[in-house]
């Protein structure tokens, strides 16, 4: 099969994949195991779509996502150590042990978290693109929220703003079938959720999720427009997660027949076959890359396992940017 | 020292700010070309143009969101709700978001903004425009919660809040849009967190915030002419509360009477009369009494509003029976 991409992409979608699973495979068995706790929402399968981001957005771009965020961190640049660590609970973890699962972030890099209010971070993704392009940058704003939120409110209302002002923001809903245990017929007549973007006359697509190359076109297409001023996109990425909707999920609404049919277009899998198949890479080379990524998640665990809990003294820090607020103690 | 009214003293701390500051900016509804609802931002669009007083659609929620996204990523939203009554549409952001921006993220982002407006009843609006919700948002961590009634004040308040890092709740009133009083010409910002003695007394104190003041002091009038001094203390923040200078207030007066516009169930007062009877138990000669408004929605007919709201003659006979005039 012959590709547009180089082989440069394709190992660096391989490697980041690949650290996206591994990391979640484990924070999975960790979380069975009670060494994490709260929620616990993975991202397994739906990796092609973080990938197909990164590849096609630069470091200066912003990102905002709901609470299935561990990948997405990862993929913006976040180390699997203050990942593992902030599932941890720990002083070290990316929140230093204050958001845990759902809430990840990294001003640094540009991740403005880990949102656990379906929907309510479309509104905010529109406001992050709001303030870039009041202060005159060319940065674009990625915004994703999952199906069941493209039926809250505020999806409406970001939408109307976001094209009446132009904000250089991609809304991105990764539908991967289900708001929790309720499938995507079972939300709406409108089931091609891309199309709700004709109501503002925003440019939507629908977008194959599970194709890292796909995923990294749409995108592309969308952030020129953001770049340029042309405002929004609205792009319905397609995709399924393997795993239940939060760890506690056993997802019985959903049958053997459809999880073992995804897992047929798995996103590393092809990825790995057109690697082989256009000789980008020796099998001895993917053996390294696994091991290298084998080697990172076991790392995160052991700095995980040996960081301290924060301070009981941070319970009143980080409530107000002010110092010296006088907390009610008694 | 020359006198404007409450709109304008609102208007002039916005403007100074947004002058000194370009990350400033104001949005909400019927703000710019309609020259605010209240003409608060009157004449605002003409200096600042339309990429910094920002008309929106009519989408609370959406716009709030708006605010707390661009407040994390390096702006100084100044967020205008029509009233707090449809505030209530973006409580999402304000207390699931712009609360917890500093908490959920470790402090690495923060939500430096104000969310104002008027709150509270202004005359026979019926249930859905008349209410005061300052004790709702005091009773977050996260937020800082300011609510004036006089134009100086407003004006050093709200300054001091678009330069806060952290979100405050701003609320004003419908009813005192065109009240007059003294602001000087030359900068001046007030401290959030600290009360003001509006009137020096011996014999009770009284406390309240925002258009209860009146009655506050009417009553404080009413009580000299029978040589009676009321000490009146406008709390100007609701959250951090300022409960030293009541606790010195009380330690001079030993009986304290709080009038707010306010449900009864937690409100204000009740997190006052906690705090009074912790610190200064042995100060007061009286139970700590507070005049709400009724238990119950505001309703149109005038009889029922007056019954409604706190006014100077029931708060007097509240005020004597804590100094026991009553018997």
């Amino acid at each position: 099969m012959q590709t547009p991409f180089d082989k440069k992409t394709y190992l660096y979608w391989y490697e980041l994949m690949m650290l996206m699973r591994r990391f979640e495979e484990k924070a999975g068995q960790l979380y069975g195991m009670q060494k994490i706790r709260g929620f616990c929402h993975l991202y397994i399968g739906q990796e092609a779509v973080a990938a197909g981001i990164m590849s096609a957005t630069k470091d200066t771009d912003n990102m905002i996502t709901a609470y299935r965020d561990h990948g997405l961190a990862i993929a913006k640049g976040i180390s699997a150590d203050a990942c593992m660590a902030e599932l941890y609970g720990k002083a070290t973890g990316c929140t230093k042990g204050k958001g845990g699962s759902m809430h990840f972030f990294s001003k640094e890099k540009r991740f403005f978290g880990g949102h656990g209010i379906v929907g309510a971070q479309i509104g905010l993704g529109a406001g992050i693109a709001f303030a870039e392009q009041y202060q005159g940058t060319d940065n674009a704003t990625i915004c994703m929220f999952g199906d069941g939120a493209a039926r809250q409110g505020m999806l409406h209302e970001a939408f109307n703003m976001a094209v009446l002002w132009k904000l250089p923001v991609i809304f991105i809903c990764e539908n991967n079938g289900y708001a929790m245990g309720t499938s995507v017929e079972r939300t709406s007549k409108v089931l091609d959720i891309y199309r709700l973007a004709d109501a503002y006359d925003m440019p939507g697509d629908s977008v194959d999720g599970m194709s890292c190359e796909e995923v990294h076109k749409g995108i592309e297409r969308a952030v020129r427009r953001a770049r340029e001023g042309g405002g929004p996109t609205f792009l319905e990425i397609k995709t399924y997660r393997y795993r239940g909707h939060s760890m506690s999920d056993p997802a019985k609404y959903r049958s053997k027949e459809e999880l073992e049919e995804y897992k047929e277009k798995d996103p590393i899998t092809n990825v790995l076959k057109t690697i082989m198949d256009n000789n980008f890479a020796t099998q001895e080379e993917i053996d390294a890359i696994n091991e290298k990524v084998r080697v990172e998640v076991e790392a995160s665990v052991k700095f995980a396992e040996e960081s301290p809990y924060p301070d009981d003294s941070e319970l009143y820090k980080d409530i107000y940017m002010d110092e010296n607020y006088p907390f009610i103690v008694d | 020292m020359r006198t404007i009214a409450l709109r304008q003293a609102l208007r002039e701390a916005m403007e100074e700010e947004m002058r000194r500051d370009p990350s400033v900016f104001l949005m909400g509804e019927e703000v710019a070309q309609y020259n605010g609802a209240y003409k608060v931002s009157q004449g605002m669009l003409d200096e600042f143009g339309p990429k910094r007083v920002i008309d929106t659609p009519i989408s609370e929620l959406g716009f709030a969101a708006i605010g707390v996204g661009a407040a994390m990523n390096n702006t100084r939203p100044i967020i205008e709700f029509m009233t707090w009554n449809f505030a209530e549409l973006a409580i999402d952001q304000v207390v699931n978001h712009a609360a917890k921006m500093v908490s959920m993220t470790g402090g690495q982002f923060s939500s430096p903004m104000v969310f104002r407006g008027p709150n509270g009843s202004a005359g026979q609006l019926a249930a859905q425009h008349s209410q005061a919700f300052e004790n709702w948002y005091a009773n977050v961590p996260g937020l800082k919660v300011i609510s004036t009634c006089d134009p100086y004040d407003a004006k050093g308040l709200l300054k001091s809040a678009i330069r806060d890092n952290d979100p405050v709740v701003f609320m004003e009133s419908e009813s005192l849009y065109g009240d007059l009083g003294e602001v000087p010409e030359e900068e001046y910002l007030i401290p959030i967190g600290k009360a003001a003695v509006k009137r020096v007394g011996t014999d009770v104190t009284i406390v309240s915030y925002n258009k209860m003041m009146k009655v506050a002091m009417g009553v404080a009038d009413e009580l000299a002419k029978e040589n009676i001094s009321a000490e009146v203390i406008d709390l100007r923040t609701i959250r951090p509360l300022d409960w030293h200078t009541i606790v010195e207030s009380v330690k001079k007066t030993n009986r304290l009477v709080i009038v707010e516009e306010q449900w009864p169930f937690g409100s204000v007062g009740s997190e006052i009369a906690y705090r009074i009877q912790k610190e200064a138990f042995d100060y007061l000669d009286a139970p700590v009494r507070r005049i709400t408004t009724a238990d119950a929605n505001m309703h149109y007919a005038p009889n029922l509003v007056a019954a409604y709201l706190p006014n100077v003659e029931r708060t007097l006979k509240l005020v004597k029976e804590v100094l026991y005039m009553n018997k």
